[in-house]
């Protein structure tokens, strides 16, 4: 009964366009259908935050998001961070410095969220930060250099 | 997950006759629904996006109170200058809920029809017992790990504790639901599970929240949302209470006073005998504990959850000596 619909997605400033089953999460679709495999799979529940991007600037979770949802919206994944000469994000290069990640699985995710919790406004002290960097676990507990590193991109912007 | 159509609805008057057709589901922040899909809870033939309708994500409020259109994100509404004076409690219950990033997702509309987070509902693999799924199947959680589980509103079908913040501080100020051609207060929306834990509202197919109306009060403009769980933060309740208090110019006499509480009850639990044992007394240390205690009236424990019959009455006690300036 498989029926695919026809979706235009805007993705880090380009447009994609694809044949997708209706049940196709923006988190499949970017990742078997456009490669852009930066963006992690980690629960696919809405539980572990790896699956973080922005919609119209604001993070959601690519996971519990349908692809057919995000059309008409301007996505970013991580892969849209980097600057046009290919330099690192301010939060990149922090969680780089700060030595933020273990495995590495989570990081993406955790960037996405650092960058719209920074510029939410809500980085303003380490209880802040813990606070709503809650959603984005980080098995490796890389917590407190994660939370350097936000604090330290943020009071750089 | 089982795959299903897409159809994106332009109007509301759309959405609401194709979500009349059997196996069709509103999907909003999709949080829920797309979550429930995954576990085999949910199995739409038909899913309506109705995030792209127009004119249902204001919100307003005045002197008379606050409406909030039921496509309004958590995220909105929990930062809204407006609400966060009129309705502290309102506010703080959406800050606490979640995660950022599931508040940018998250309607009102859908956050009032989360579903519990009860294991057992959640499992339909392992566990096929359950009444809330399945009428008639059983129940797997009565006789099995019941940390999480109700202990006010339960029955001998379903003991499921309902998740939800936001719902808690809304039936605490008398909150009310807008659908196409009715409404109700939040507190009559939400049913006890009783023989029947299939239906948890008094929505009916093919209905659908349009907005959420909260009349103003002096209790809701100094009132609070408390939320004790097992971590500080991204979890549900062990318990909650939502508290708005109004004393009398003595400032010791209560003139007003709303509780309502969370994470302990099958529906967003209004405890009024807490409110009617301390209108016209006097706030103290004593006379708050004595009150607290009255909110767990009828509560039934099964095993694992006798806690939260100690836990919820502290943290409504909490709550009111925040609001009284006595703690």
């Amino acid at each position: 009964m498989t029926r695919t619909i026809h979706i235009a997605l805007d993705i880090n400033g380009q447009r994609f366009e694809l044949d997708l089953e209706p049940r196709v999460t923006l988190l499949d679709a970017l990742r078997e259908h456009l490669s852009l495999t930066g963006t992690k799979k980690g629960c696919d529940q809405g539980q572990c935050g790896a699956c973080t991007c922005h919609i119209d600037g604001k993070r959601v979770l690519s996971c519990l998001t349908l692809a057919a949802q995000a059309e008409g919206r301007e996505i970013t994944t991580i892969e849209g961070l980097i600057g046009e000469g290919g330099d690192l994000h301010p939060v990149q290069a922090a969680f780089i410095e700060h030595d933020a990640f273990q495995c590495g699985y989570c990081t993406p995710g955790q960037i996405m969220s650092a960058v719209a919790c920074i510029r939410e406004g809500h980085a303003g002290s380490e209880t802040e930060i813990r606070e709503y960097m809650s959603g984005n676990l980080c098995r490796c507990g890389a917590y407190n250099s994660i939370v350097a590193a936000v604090r330290e991109a943020a009071e750089a912007a | 997950m089982r795959d299903f159509s897409y159809f994106r609805a332009t109007s509301a008057a759309e959405a609401g006759q194709a979500a009349q057709q059997a196996g069709a589901m509103l999907l909003a922040g999709g949080t829920t629904l797309l979550d429930l899909a995954k576990c085999g809870v949910s199995e739409p033939d038909t899913v309506i996006d109705i995030t792209h309708l127009s004119g249902m994500s204001g919100i307003a409020v005045d002197a008379a109170g606050a409406r909030i259109g039921a496509l309004a994100r958590m995220s909105e509404v929990a930062d809204h200058r407006d609400i966060q004076a009129a309705f502290p409690a309102v506010s703080e219950s959406l800050s606490l809920a979640a995660s950022a990033q599931l508040r940018n997702m998250a309607t009102i509309g859908g956050n009032l029809l989360q579903r519990t987070r009860c294991s057992y509902f959640r499992d339909p693999g392992t566990f096929p017992a359950c009444n809330k799924r399945n009428p008639g199947s059983g129940c797997a959680a009565i006789g099995g790990v019941t940390r999480n589980h109700a202990v006010l509103g339960t029955s001998d079908a379903c003991i499921a504790s309902y998740p939800g913040d936001l719902a808690v501080a809304l039936v605490a100020f008398d909150a009310v639901v807008e659908l196409a051609d009715r409404r109700m207060t939040v507190d009559e929306f939400f049913l006890v599970p009783g023989d029947t834990p299939d239906r948890e509202t008094l929505l009916q197919r093919g209905e659908m929240i349009t907005g959420i109306t909260i009349p103003a009060s002096a209790a809701a403009r100094n009132s609070t949302y408390i939320k004790v769980r097992d971590r500080q933060s991204y979890e549900f309740a062990a318990a909650s209470a939502a508290v708005g208090l109004e004393l009398e110019a003595d400032g010791k006499t209560v003139r007003d006073i709303r509780v309502a509480i969370g994470g302990v009850a099958t529906k967003p639990w209004r405890a009024r005998a807490v409110e009617q044992a301390l209108i016209g007394k006097a706030l103290n240390l004593e006379s708050v504990e004595k009150a607290s205690r009255f909110a767990m009236g009828g509560a039934v424990a099964h095993g694992g959850n006798h806690y939260k019959i100690e836990l919820a009455p502290r943290v409504i006690a909490r709550a009111i000596l925040k609001m009284g300036g006595l703690a």
